[in-house]
């Protein structure tokens, strides 16, 4: 009776379109379901940043230093109350969050999107020429990985300074060799396969194939990857900003906040350095579980 | 053997050499640091001499060119800010990470395959889930943050355990230690707890999911239907299955925890090899910045080294013909 419930079960799964099994698989997880709305109001916040906060934390001229470290819930001069509390400069540690969010969001899509674009070029490349090609991409592969990502990001930020887009670039170049591995496995798999031998036959221009025949069947599982990887370019983001080479501190970042309260830390001013870092969790985690439920779903393996 | 291990070496001399390329001309784009090391009062003669001394006046690949010549001879140039060897400055700084690092791994090993082990093995019960969930948690939160967090819950508000550096060492067979005092010792545990986290997760995941799929292989099926014991099972069969992906993740976070231990090293002020990294930087110090990415690399790479041939050891294919896995 069982066997054939679950055999029942099994059957109505492989008919529904792959699209709308994930989509039930992440809405009959309550972590990942979660997960999904955390993420959700966490970039809604951000990009509303401006319109709801009640200060721009990043202008000078609106903060008011009588204010500073104010505990959460406090009232300030100027009437604003603090639910966060205020930081040494009088900053809104609300406001100051949210418009860091905006900044690790920004810094972790661009740099993932620009790291995916790279690896998949490379990876396609390598796959479809193969010999000198793939060897030589290949060890360039193979030596960037072989590297911790925060040692070479800190080195490059550290000779071409500081900046927003600097720190894009920075993780970019660690991370696009991941996905240049990944596509090149999927491309080689995809490669052996009649359409393309077919494309070949008909003698289409070897753009054309790479683009629009072998390029959207080989991404997939780069894509899930990419999933997670948006988590771990927020998270350097904010590390190398700690570390005081990433963004610089007239712009909004975590990383930055979360360093300027360590040293209020020791004397019990607590909420300059936890609450910045309890968003940052909140996101990082989101993302972590939510990609983790995509790759499954997707059966996809890590790199 | 000998072919491969020859073969490596010459491989590795290779990757030297293009980190070499690729650290000193890139370091060489760091601002001016003749800015920060002559004195303002300093008369302009003063300050020729020292950009003399120091090969500032020569072109970038001469720079180049001296550098690697020394580097043969062991010498990676001296350190602007502290005027001693660079080499010699980092290693004095090195037994400090390196016990932070080995700490870390040990507990990564120590406490991750038990607990992989427990839940591999029952990986729907609640327990396997709950460590599950923890795991997340434990690789999500960011390295520096969750240092902090640490301090402030076991220094600040519980004050069990001092907050920063490296407390009372001695002298053990020529290296300086704090792993053989009370004190040292007491420092040592919130930045080693620290490093060790994300791995600790790292390798619960792997055990517990290598742990589940070994369980339904027919070797271990085999030894069930035989009446051989569970824990003989799980001790002898599983376990042994397990180490060989483990000792590679070792060795490959290996290097990846000597570079985070520059941000453990920066919240917890330890002053290893990592906190000196970091302050080369912020000091615009070129020789130190690059003997330090040179000698991280030859670490990386031997133990890279060493990690592959201990495979090869431990792997039961090449000690049993015909074996499971």
């Amino acid at each position: 009776m069982t066997a054939d419930i679950e055999t029942f079960a099994k059957t109505a799964e492989a008919n529904t379109p792959l699209r709308m099994q994930v989509l039930r698989n992440i809405r009959n997880r309550p972590t990942a379901s979660g997960a999904a709305i955390a993420i959700a109001i966490l970039v809604l916040l951000a990009l509303l940043a401006p319109v709801i906060t009640p200060q721009n934390p990043y202008d000078l001229a609106s903060l008011s230093v009588m204010d500073n470290r104010l505990a959460p819930g406090e009232t300030g001069m100027t009437g604003i109350t603090y639910w966060l509390g205020t930081d040494a400069q009088g900053r809104d540690m609300l406001s100051a969050i949210l418009y860091g969010l905006r900044t690790s969001l920004l810094v972790g899509l661009t740099a993932t999107a620009g790291a995916l674009a790279i690896g998949s070029v490379a990876g396609l490349l390598a796959a479809h020429f193969g010999g000198a090609v793939d060897a030589l991409l290949m060890r360039i592969v193979d030596f960037m990985l072989g590297f911790p990502s925060i040692l070479v990001a800190l080195i490059l930020l550290s000779s071409i300074g500081r900046g927003v887009d600097k720190v894009v670039v920075a993780i970019m170049l660690v991370q696009w060799a991941q996905y240049a591995r990944l596509m090149r496995a999927a491309a080689l798999v995809e490669r052996r396969k009649e359409y393309i031998e077919a494309a070949l036959n008909f003698g289409l221009p070897t753009r054309h194939i790479l683009l629009f025949h072998l390029l959207p069947n080989s991404i997939g599982s780069v894509l899930v990857v990419a999933s997670i990887s948006v988590a771990s370019a927020i998270t350097l983001e904010a590390t190398l900003s700690f570390l005081g080479v990433g963004v610089p501190v007239t712009q909004p970042s975590l990383g930055l906040l979360i360093a300027n309260g360590f040293e209020f830390l020791l004397s019990g001013q607590y909420w300059i350095a936890v609450f910045p870092g309890i968003a940052l969790v909140l996101l990082v985690m989101s993302l972590n579980l939510l990609g983790d439920r995509l790759r499954r779903s997707f059966n996809v393996r890590g790199p | 053997m000998a072919t491969y291990i020859l073969q490596r070496l010459l491989q590795s001399a290779g990757v030297m050499l293009a980190v070499s390329v690729a650290v000193f001309f890139s370091v060489y784009g760091i601002g001016d640091p003749i800015e920060l090391l002559v004195p303002p009062q300093a008369g302009a003669a003063e300050r020729l001499e020292l950009i003399q001394r120091l090969g500032l006046d020569q072109p970038a690949w001469q720079q180049y060119l001296t550098f690697m010549g020394n580097a043969l001879h062991g010498d990676l140039g001296r350190s602007f800010a502290h005027g001693v060897p660079a080499v010699g400055l980092i290693l004095s700084r090195l037994p400090a990470t390196m016990e932070l690092v080995l700490l870390a791994l040990s507990l990564a090993v120590l406490v991750g395959v038990p607990l992989g082990l427990f839940a591999g093995l029952d990986p729907h019960g609640k327990p396997a889930r709950l460590i599950l969930a923890c795991t997340v948690v434990g690789y999500s939160l960011p390295n520096f943050w969750k240092g902090m967090m640490l301090i402030l819950l076991f220094s600040v508000l519980l004050g069990w355990l001092p907050t920063a550096e490296r407390g009372e060492t001695v002298t053990v067979l020529g290296i300086r230690t704090s792993l053989f005092t009370a004190d040292g010792l007491r420092h040592l545990v919130l930045p080693a707890l620290n490093l060790a986290i994300p791995n600790v997760a790292l390798v619960i995941r792997l055990v517990a999911t290598g742990t589940t799929d070994l369980m339904t292989q027919e070797f271990v099926k085999y030894a069930r239907a035989k009446g051989v014991r569970p824990r003989r099972i799980v001790g002898r069969h599983v376990l042994r299955n397990i180490l060989i992906p483990v000792v590679t993740v070792v060795g490959i976070e290996f290097g990846s925890l000597v570079a985070f231990s520059t941000v453990t090293e920066t919240v917890f002020a330890w002053p290893g090899m990592g906190k000196l990294l970091i302050q080369s930087i912020y000091q615009l110090d070129r020789p130190v910045v690059v003997a330090y990415v040179m000698l991280a690399t030859f670490l990386f790479i031997s133990v890279n080294l060493l990690v592959d041939i201990l495979y090869a050891a431990l792997d039961p294919r090449v000690k049993l013909t015909g074996g499971a896995a």
